[in-house]
This record gives structure tokens, C-alpha cells and sequence, in this order.
């Protein structure tokens, strides 16, 4: 009994790791972004937070002249982007490496990530995302759907982030 | 927790996503080299440390823009928060 209910609580926030991606950052001026989203075939989204998704590749804003960009290994991103570079000057780097992606999901992922970020993430609509800190670590925080998030952490944090969510996992499992 | 209304998110949010960056409003002088020493050092060093209502620049993590804020130093209420590069608002601006 007591395992069947160990089992079970175990299962209230489960942490997944993600297969790699592509990840770009692109800087470009707020006046030349729509340039630049015709060339990559999307609507640069221009409200902090907002994302569009269009043919595999998904682009977040993250800042008014900032967006993270992500798509399936392989895609090629820059040679269209490169072609507009006279219309639409740009800068976009490949930080696929930079950080690591975690799923995070299950009926009290709420209450893990309530654990260690300061925002509000019950208030954050389904379908966005966020820059924001993990008990003082950055991380870009994604809305999937209600009970369902991914998390971009930097490589050096994610020990620090992995250990955490494992303990506050263990918390939740304990019924506290 | 603090919420601080960050101008560019459009958002209230927790201070722990923000970083404090000094008074706001001191321009970099054009021509450092023509400064006198005691003008240098003014400009480096010589702050108004009010004691009330205070013009200061803050960063926020989310979308990584400086943006300033008048902040009262003695109650930690924030009167309001605006784009970088906008005017100096006026006091009573900010009651409004
Ligand atoms: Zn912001």
C-alpha cells in the first residue's frame, strides 16, 4: 500500500529530458523584423513572450528586438535569413549548445516550479514563454499546455536545476 | 515580494527578475577629454542619494532592456516605471 502510493505521487510532476534542438538568437531592429520573418517564412512575434510556429520552426520573443528561434537539427535557418541581410540587418547566432531542455509536466508542475521561480507560472497563458530565473539561474520557461512546460537551461546551471526539481520531485512524492 | 512594472513586458513582476543599475538620467559626457578632473569625478561618482522620490535605472531579465524607474527610498514604492531614452518625468506625473 504504502509503495502503491509512493508509485503514484511519484508521478505528480515528472521531469523528461529533451532530444537537442536548434536554437538561434536573433537580434534584429523592431523596423526590419517583418523582413526577416518573411525570409524565414513566420511572423516574427513582437509582444514579449508571444510565439508563432510555422513549418517546424517556432520563434519566441523574447525582448523588442530579441527572438529565440527553434527548429529540428538541420534546418537551415541562416542561408534565407543571409539573403535579406542587406534589407534587414541581423545578427543570429547558433546557441544550440548553450543550454539543455527539460519537459516538465504532470498533474503538480505547477507546485515544482512554484518551488524555485518567482513569477507567477499558474498566471502564464497556454502558448508562451518566458525568460525568467530558477532560484537565481536563467531559464526560458515554455507553456505547452496547462500542466505541461519545457525549460531551456544553461548547461552549467542544469546540475543545480537538476538537482533541485529532483528534490522538490521527492518533496511532492512525500506529500509535502 | 516586490512586483516592479516592467515598461517593455507590459507586465507586473517579482524583483527577483530584476537587477538594480544606479540613478538613471546621468549622459555620459560628450568630450571626456575636456573635463577637469572634479567634473570627471562628478560624473563618475557624485550621486543625488535621495532620500525620497528617485530617479535609477533597473534591468529586467525577461526581455534583458534597461528601462528606469522613480522609486520612493523610503517607503521601497515604486511611483512608476518607464521606457529608457523617454524624459524625465515630473513628480506629479508620477501621482497621477
Ligand atoms: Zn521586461
Amino acid at each position: 500500500m504504502t509503495y502503491e502510493k509512493h508509485h503514484f505521487a511519484a508521478a505528480l510532476a515528472v521531469v523528461e529530458d529533451l532530444a537537442p534542438a536548434l536554437r538561434l538568437s536573433l537580434r534584429v531592429k523592431p523596423a526590419h523584423s517583418a523582413t526577416l520573418g518573411q525570409a524565414l517564412g513566420l511572423d516574427l512575434p513582437t509582444r514579449v513572450g508571444a510565439r508563432v510556429a510555422a513549418g517546424g520552426t517556432e520563434a519566441l520573443c523574447l525582448g523588442p528586438d530579441e527572438w529565440l528561434l527553434t527548429a529540428p537539427e538541420g534546418t537551415d535557418l541562416a542561408t534565407p535569413a543571409r539573403a535579406v541581410y542587406a534589407d534587414a540587418p541581423h545578427s543570429l547566432v547558433d546557441i544550440s549548445d548553450r543550454e539543455i531542455s527539460l519537459r516538465l509536466s504532470g498533474p503538480a508542475v505547477l507546485d515544482l516550479l512554484a518551488a524555485c521561480c518567482p513569477r507567477n507560472v499558474a498566471a502564464m497563458p497556454v502558448g508562451t514563454a518566458a525568460r525568467t530565473v530558477f532560484d537565481s539561474a536563467t531559464v526560458i520557461l515554455w507553456r505547452d499546455g496547462p500542466a505541461d512546460f519545457r525549460m531551456d537551461i544553461w548547461r552549467s546551471f542544469a546540475p543545480h536545476v537538476r538537482a533541485l526539481l529532483a528534490q522538490v520531485q521527492g518533496e511532492l512524492a512525500a506529500g509535502l | 515580494m516586490l512586483l516592479i512594472h516592467c515598461p517593455y513586458c507590459e507586465d507586473s513582476l517579482p524583483e527577483l527578475e530584476f537587477a538594480y543599475a544606479g540613478e538613471a538620467h546621468i549622459a555620459r559626457p560628450a568630450d571626456p577629454s575636456t573635463l577637469s578632473d572634479e567634473e570627471w569625478r562628478d560624473f563618475l561618482f557624485i550621486r543625488t542619494n535621495a532620500r525620497g522620490p528617485h530617479y535609477e535605472r533597473w534591468r529586467h531579465i525577461s526581455c534583458g532592456r534597461f528601462f528606469n524607474a522613480l522609486r520612493d527610498t523610503v517607503s521601497d514604492r515604486f511611483l512608476m516605471t518607464y521606457k529608457a531614452g523617454q524624459p524625465r518625468p515630473q513628480l506629479n506625473e508620477a501621482a497621477e
